[in-house]
C-alpha cells in the first residue's frame, strides 16, 4: 500500500523482525545437532525435526538421546562435580556472571531463535524471555559469590537433572541451570523436544565462556530421554518443570531413591476482579495473565472470577479488548500472541474447548493466519466451578469465568481447586488485597498485576502444582544439602517379654484424636513391654480409619493456622511447663522402656525443644525481596497446613515433641505416629497436651505400626505433607504414595537424624514446616 | 453545528458530521465509581512502544497524520504579529513540498494555530482560505484564576474575535477538594460562554495530584460538555504523559459508552519526537478505534514535534538522516 492509502486506513501494517542470524547459525551447524556433553557437541544420533510452529515448516533435526548418550551426559557431569565446587563461589561467580554477559551480548539472537521454535511473539522473546534469563544469571552469580559467607552449613546437592518445558525454553533452562551451578553442582539438562534449539545454543555460550567441560551437559529427546535421567541412580536431584502428570511419575520413579526433587507443574490460577477494582486495567490484566505466550504458561490466570455485580461490565471490555489483540506472524514484532507451540497442543486446547457445551463462548477469529499452529483468543463466561473448563488446565488462550458475591466465596471459589500456582487480586482496597492474599492456596499471589517475575522472589506452587521454590535465597534450597553426613539407621525393635503380671490396675493407653482419646477403629491392641520384659501395658494398633478421623479433626482445627504466633507460642511454653511438671516420671519411663539411662537428659532436651520453637513461632519472619519494581515481594511464611509425621522409633519423647512443637509453632496441624517400639511414652504425653490448652484437633497421636500407617497417610488427599523418621523402611512408601496429591514429603532414607537442636537442625524443621508464599504488590498513586 | 472541512486532503476518518457533546447530568455515582490503579497504568502504557511499531510506509503515513493533529501552538509573552505570521504560513504548509511529492501527497496542513487571544485577529486574517482553524487559549490562562467574570468575558471576546476553538483551565482547587459540582458548574458556564465554538477543557493532569483525579475530572469535564479533553496549558512542570493520556482516554471511551457522545482528546506540552508521536497514536487507535485518529477528535499540543517529524519523512524519502536547518522553521 502507498502512504496515501495508508493514510486512509491507518493499519499498522508488518514489522518483522530479522531472522538471518538465527538462520544462519541454524545453517554453520548444518541444521543438525548432537547433544552438548562434557564440554563439545557430539555427532548427532537418531534425528527427528524441530518445526516452527508458525510456518509448519521444519526448523532444523535434533538428537534423540540414546541410553549410551544420556550415561556419558551424567558420567561427564559427575566427573566434573567436586571440582566445580572445589573452584569456590567467586570463580563460580565469574562464569555465571560472563553467562549473563553473553546471553546479553547477544540477546537478539536467542530471542529471534526462541521465537522461531516456539511461536511465541518476538516482543515477548526480545522484552521478557531473554532479559529475565539474563537476570537469573546475573542474580545467581551473586549468590555463587556469597554462598561462602551465607551459607556456611550447605553444600552443593551433586549432580543435577533438570528436565525443562517448552513454553519458556530458554528461561526454564536458566532457571534451573542458574541457581544450580552457583550452588557448585553439575547439570544435565533435558530440553523440550519441541524447542531445544536455544538450550543448544546455550551450549555454545558455555563454551564460549569456559564453562568447565562436564559442568553443563544437554541432552534432547522426547519423555523417554527426561525418564532415563530421571530414574539414573548417579543423579542427586531432579528439577521438573511441566505437566502434573508427568510430575507425578516423576515422583513415583524417584521415590524412596534418595534423590532430591522439586516439581513446578500445572495450575488453574484464579483472577479474581472486585467491583471497586480499576476495571480497565483489570482487563490489561487479564491480557498479561492469558494470552501472554498465547496461554501456554502454568500460572497463567485462567479462571476469571468476577464480582457479580460488574460482571457484564467487565466481560464486555474484555470483549472489546479482545478485538484489538493481533494475532499472527510471531516475528512480527506488533503481534500480540503467536504460534501455539505445536499441533498436538493445538489439538488439545481446540478439544477441550469443542467438548465444552456450557456458558457463552466469545471468539476473536477474524484475520486468523490459513497455516500454521494458531487459536484465537477466546472467552466463556457464565461457567460454574462444576465445569470441566473451570478445573481443568487447558493451557491455550482460553479463559474461562463465573462469578461470586463476596470476599469469602471469591476465597472458596479460587481455592476450589486441585492447583496451588498462582493467583492475581484486582481490587483498590488494600484491606481486601491484603486480606485475602492469606486466605489463598498459592505459591504466588499479583495484587493488581499478574505474571510477574523475577530471580530475587520465589516462585513455586502448593498442591498439585508442585513443591519448591525457584528464585530468591528459598530457591537454593532446592540445590544445596547439609554439610554434615549421617549415618545409617538400624531398625529399632520393640522389646519383647511375656510377664503381663506386675502392673497393678491395667492402664489403657488409647489413640489421642480430635482433643479426645478414643479407641482404635481395629480393636486391636499391642502389649508393651520394657527393657527386662516386664509387661508395662497395651499401646493401641491404629488403621487406617484412625488416620481418616485424625485428619478430619485436623481438618476442623483450621484456626490453628490462622492463629498467631504469640498465642502459638504462649501454648508450647505452657506443654513446657505441664512437661517439666511431670519430668521425673517421662524419665523413668523413657529409660524403662529403652533400657537407657539417657531419660532425664531426653526430657530435659524436649523442655528445651518446646521452648526453641515457643521462640521460633514469632520469630521465623518472613522477608521482602529487592525485586526491580515500585512495590513489595514479601515473602511469607505460612503453615504447609495437615502435616502427617512418623515420629523417630529411637528418641519416644524427643523426636515426637521436635517434630509437634516445630509443626506447631508454624502453625501447622499434625497427625503424629509415635516411636513404634516405645508407643507409650507418645500416649502420656497425650495427656500433657490435655492440659496445655491445645486446641483439640490440632495434635492428633497414634500409635501402630509405621509400615502399615505410613501408605494410608501418603496417599490421603487431605494431608499436605508426610514426614518419615521411622527406623522402619518405609520412605519409598510414602514417596511412591505422595504422588496422589503431590504432598511435601521429608523421608530419612533409614539414615539418621540429627535431634541435638543444631540451629541449622531447627531451620530444617521451620523450613519443612512451611510453605512460601510470595505476595507481589505493585503500589503508588500519582 | 456543521463543523467546516478542515483539511481538504485527509477526509477519511474524519466524521463532519459529529455529533457535538452536549453534556449530562452530573453523575457522581459515576464519577466516584472511577478508579485509577497508577502501577498497572504505568504498567500498560510502557509496552505501547514495544507492542506496536509502525515501519516503512506506514511510518510515513502514520507521521503525516500526526501532522495533521497538530495544534500549531505559539503562547509566549513575546509573540508578535509577525512571529504569529510565520507561524500560520508554516500550519499551512507544514512540510517542504518536495517531500510531499515523493511521498505522493498533494497537501497537508496541521490541525489548528493555538494562540493567545491578542493574536487571534492575526491568525485568522493570516490562515484565510487555508481552512485552518485558530484556537485561543482561554479564562486566565494557564492559572485560571482570574474572576469568573472575566473569564467568562474572555471566551465571549476570544469568540467575537474569530476563534474557532477555546482551550479553557478548569479550577484544579475544585479537584483537589473534590468540589465536582463546583468543577461542573464551571464548565457549564464556559460551555455557553463558547457558543459555536469547540471548547477543549485543560485539566492541568500535573497539578491535580493522582491519576484518580484526572479520571474523575474528565468525566466532570464531559458531563460539563467539553469537546475536548486537554492533558495541559505546557506551563505545568509534568504535561503530557502516557499515563495520564490512558487514564483521559479510557474516560473518554467510558462516556462514549454510556452517553453515545465522542469527545476529542489532546495531550499537550512534552511531546517533541516524532516517535512518542506514533505512540501516541498508537495509544488512541488501540484504546479509542480509528475513529479517534484524525484531528476532529485528537490533536497534539505542540510546538517543536513538527520539526523532528519532517526529519524523520525527508529520511524516509531520501534514505539519509535529515537536519533541522533542512526544513523551514515556523
Amino acid at each position: 500500500m502507498n502512504v496515501s492509502q495508508i493514510l486512509q486506513t491507518m493499519d499498522y501494517g508488518t514489522a518483522p523482525e530479522a531472522s538471518d542470524q538465527a538462520t544462519a547459525w541454524l545453517a554453520a551447524h548444518k541444521k543438525k545437532f548432537g547433544h552438548y556433553i562434557n564440554g563439545s557437541f557430539t555427532k548427532h544420533e537418531n534425528l527427528f525435526p524441530t518445526h516452527n510452529p508458525a510456518t509448519l515448516k521444519p526448523l532444523a533435526q535434533i538428537s534423540q538421546a540414546s541410553s549410551k548418550s544420556v550415561r556419558a551426559a551424567i558420567n561427564a557431569a559427575c566427573l566434573a562435580q567436586q571440582k566445580w565446587e572445589k573452584l569456590g563461589g567467586h570463580e563460580r561467580a565469574k562464569i555465571l556472571y560472563a553467562l549473563a554477559r553473553y546471553l546479553q551480548k547477544n540477546s537478539r539472537l536467542f530471542a529471534t531463535l526462541e521465537t522461531l521454535d516456539n511461536g511465541k511473539p518476538i516482543r515477548e522473546s526480545r522484552d521478557i524471555d531473554i532479559p529475565l534469563a539474563q537476570r537469573h544469571f546475573y542474580y545467581h552469580a551473586g549468590m555463587a559469590q556469597l554462598m561462602v559467607s551465607e551459607m556456611p552449613e550447605s553444600q552443593a546437592i551433586g549432580v543435577c537433572g533438570q528436565i525443562i518445558p517448552w513454553n519458556f525454553p530458554l528461561l526454564m533452562l536458566s532457571w534451573k541451570i542458574a541457581p544450580a551451578l552457583a550452588m557448585g553442582n553439575t547439570v544435565v539438562l533435558k530440553p523440550a523436544e519441541y524447542t531445544s534449539l536455544t538450550a543448544l545454543l546455550f551450549a555454545e555460550a558455555c563454551m564460549q565462556v569456559g564453562v568447565p567441560d562436564g559442568v553443563v551437559n544437554i541432552i534432547t529427546g522426547d519423555a523417554v530421554v527426561g525418564e532415563m535421567v530421571a530414574s539414573d541412580t548417579d543423579i542427586d536431584k531432579i528439577a521438573f518443570t511441566g505437566s502434573t502428570d508427568v510430575g507425578r511419575k516423576i515422583r513415583r520413579l524417584t521415590a524412596g531413591s534418595g534423590k532430591s526433587l522439586t516439581l513446578e507443574l500445572g495450575g488453574k490460577s484464579p483472577f479474581i476482579v472486585f467491583d471497586d477494582a480499576d476495571l480497565d486495567s483489570a482487563v490489561e490484566g487479564i491480557v498479561d495473565a492469558i494470552w501472554f505466550n498465547q496461554g501456554q504458561v502454568c500460572c497463567a490466570g485462567s479462571r476469571l472470577l468476577v464480582q457479580e455485580g460488574v460482571s457484564e461490565r467487565l466481560y464486555n471490555k474484555i470483549k472489546r479488548r479482545m478485538k484489538t489483540l493481533r494475532l499472527g506472524d510471531p516475528m512480527d514484532k506488533s503481534i500480540d500472541l503467536g504460534a501455539i507451540v505445536d499441533s498436538k497442543q493445538l489439538d488439545r486446547i481446540s478439544k477441550l474447548v469443542t467438548e465444552n457445551s456450557k456458558g457463552d463462548l466469545f471468539q476473536v477469529t477474524e484475520n486468523m493466519p490459513e497455516t500454521g499452529c494458531f487459536y484465537p483468543p477466546t472467552l466463556i463466561t457464565g461457567l460454574s466451578s462444576s465445569d470441566s473448563l473451570m478445573q481443568e488446565e487447558i493451557f491455550g488462550p482460553v479463559l474461562a469465568a463465573t462469578t461470586f458475591r463476596t470476599p469469602d466465596e471469591a476465597a472458596k471459589l479460587a481455592n476450589d481447586t486441585r492447583y496451588g500456582l498462582a493467583a492475581s487480586i484486582w481490587s483498590e482496597n488494600v484491606n481486601l488485597c491484603l486480606g485475602l492474599a492469606p486466605k489463598l492456596k498459592a505459591g504466588v499471589i499479583w495484587i493488581n498485576g499478574t505474571n510477574m517475575f523475577d530471580a530475587s522472589a520465589g516462585f513455586g506452587g502448593m498442591r498439585e502444582s508442585g513443591f519448591g521454590r525457584e528464585g530468591g535465597w528459598e530457591g537454593l534450597q532446592a540445590y544445596t544439602k547439609p554439610t554434615q553426613n549421617r549415618g545409617r539407621l538400624d531398625p529399632i525393635l520393640p522389646k519383647i517379654g511375656s510377664n503381663r503380671a506386675k502392673c497393678g490396675i491395667d492402664r489403657t493407653a488409647k489413640l489421642y484424636i480430635g482433643g479426645k482419646q478414643s479407641r482404635p477403629d481395629s480393636g486391636y491392641s499391642r502389649p508393651i513391654f520394657d527393657a527386662n520384659g516386664i509387661f508395662c501395658g497395651d499401646a493401641p494398633m491404629a488403621s487406617r480409619k484412625d488416620i481418616r478421623n485424625a485428619v478430619e479433626a485436623a481438618e476442623s482445627a483450621a484456626a490453628w493456622s490462622a492463629s498467631n504466633g504469640h498465642i502459638r507460642a504462649q501454648i508450647l511454653y505452657y506443654i513446657a511447663e505441664n512437661l517439666s511438671a511431670r519430668a521425673n516420671e517421662f524419665a523413668s519411663r523413657i529409660n524403662n522402656l529403652t533400657g537407657g539411662k539417657t531419660g532425664s537428659q531426653e526430657v530435659n532436651a524436649s523442655i528445651d525443644r518446646l521452648f526453641t520453637y515457643a521462640a521460633w513461632a514469632d520469630k521465623f519472619d518472613g522477608a521482602v525481596r529487592n525485586v526491580p519494581i515500585r512495590g513489595l515481594a514479601l515473602k511469607l511464611n505460612e503453615p504447609v497446613g495437615k502435616i502427617g509425621a512418623l515420629c523417630p522409633d529411637d528418641f519416644p519423647l524427643l523426636g515426637i515433641v521436635t517434630i509437634m512443637a516445630a509443626g506447631l509453632a508454624m502453625g501447622n496441624r499434625m497427625i503424629l505416629i509415635s516411636s513404634e517400639p516405645y508407643p507409650l511414652v507418645a500416649t502420656d504425653l497425650y495427656q500433657i497436651l490435655d492440659t496445655s490448652d491445645v486446641p483439640k484437633g490440632t495434635v492428633s497421636i497414634l500409635t501402630g505400626s509405621h509400615k502399615d500407617l505410613s501408605d494410608t497417610m501418603a496417599k490421603h488427599m487431605g494431608l499436605d505433607a508426610v514426614w518419615s523418621f521411622s527406623s522402619s523402611d518405609v520412605s519409598q512408601i510414602i514417596q511412591d504414595g505422595s504422588a496422589t496429591n503431590l504432598k511435601r514429603t521429608w523421608v530419612n532414607y533409614g539414615f539418621q537424624t540429627e535431634w541435638s537442636g543444631t540451629p541449622s537442625e531447627a531451620h530444617r524443621f521451620l523450613e519443612a514446616a512451611t510453605e512460601i508464599k510470595t505476595v507481589w504488590i505493585p503500589f503508588g498513586e500519582g | 453545528m456543521k463543523k467546516k472541512s478542515l483539511n481538504p486532503s485527509i477526509k477519511i476518518v474524519d466524521d463532519f458530521n459529529l455529533q457535538r457533546n452536549e453534556g449530562v447530568q452530573l453523575d457522581l455515582d459515576w464519577v466516584m465509581s472511577s478508579q485509577a490503579n497508577t502501577s498497572a497504568i504505568e504498567r500498560r502504557t510502557s509496552t505501547y512502544s514495544t507492542r506496536r511499531s509502525v515501519k516503512k510506509n506506514y511510518q510515513a503515513a502514520w507521521l503525516l497524520r500526526a501532522i495533521s493533529c497538530i495544534d500549531l501552538t505559539t503562547l509566549a509573552g513575546d509573540d508578535t504579529v509577525g512571529r504569529v505570521h510565520r507561524l500560520c504560513d508554516k500550519a499551512a504548509n507544514p512540510v517542504r513540498k518536495s517531500t510531499l511529492t515523493h511521498l505522493g501527497i498533494p497537501e497537508i496542513s496541521v490541525g489548528a494555530v493555538c494562540v493567545y487571544h491578542d493574536m487571534i485577529k492575526t491568525a485568522v486574517t493570516r490562515l484565510e482560505g487555508t481552512g485552518i482553524p485558530v484556537a485561543a487559549v482561554s479564562t486566565g490562562f494557564p492559572a485560571g484564576l482570574s474572576p469568573m467574570r472575566l473569564r467568562v468575558a474572555e471566551i465571549e471576546d476570544s469568540v467575537q474575535a474569530g476563534a474557532h476553538e477555546i482551550d479553557i483551565v478548569i479550577s484544579r482547587r475544585n479537584v483537589l477538594t473534590q468540589n465536582w459540582t463546583a468543577l461542573y458548574d464551571e464548565i457549564i458556564s464556559f460551555r455557553q460562554a463558547c457558543g459555536n465554538a469547540h471548547m477543549k477543557a485543560i485539566l492541568a493532569t500535573g497539578e491535580l495530584g493522582s491519576l484518580r483525579n484526572i479520571a474523575r475530572a474528565s468525566l466532570v469535564c464531559m458531563m460539563g460538555g467539553a469537546d475536548f479533553i486537554k492533558t495541559s496549558t505546557g506551563k505545568e512542570s509534568v504535561n503530557a504523559t502516557l499515563p495520564v493520556s490512558l487514564v483521559m482516554v479510557r474516560a473518554i471511551r467510558d462516556y462514549h459508552d454510556q452517553t453515545g457522545y465522542k469527545v476529542g482528546y489532546k495531550p499537550a506540552g512534552g511531546i517533541s519526537k516524532a516517535k512518542d508521536s506514533l505512540t501516541y497514536l498508537s495509544l488512541i487507535k488501540e484504546e479509542l478505534g480509528n475513529d479517534w485518529l484524525g484531528p476532529n477528535l485528537f490533536r497534539f499540543g505542540a510546538s517543536s514535534l513538527l520539526s523532528d517529524i519532517e526529519r524523520q519523512l525527508e529520511h524516509f524519502v531520501i534514505g539519509a538522516y535529515s537536519a533541522t536547518h533542512r526544513h523551514p522553521m515556523a
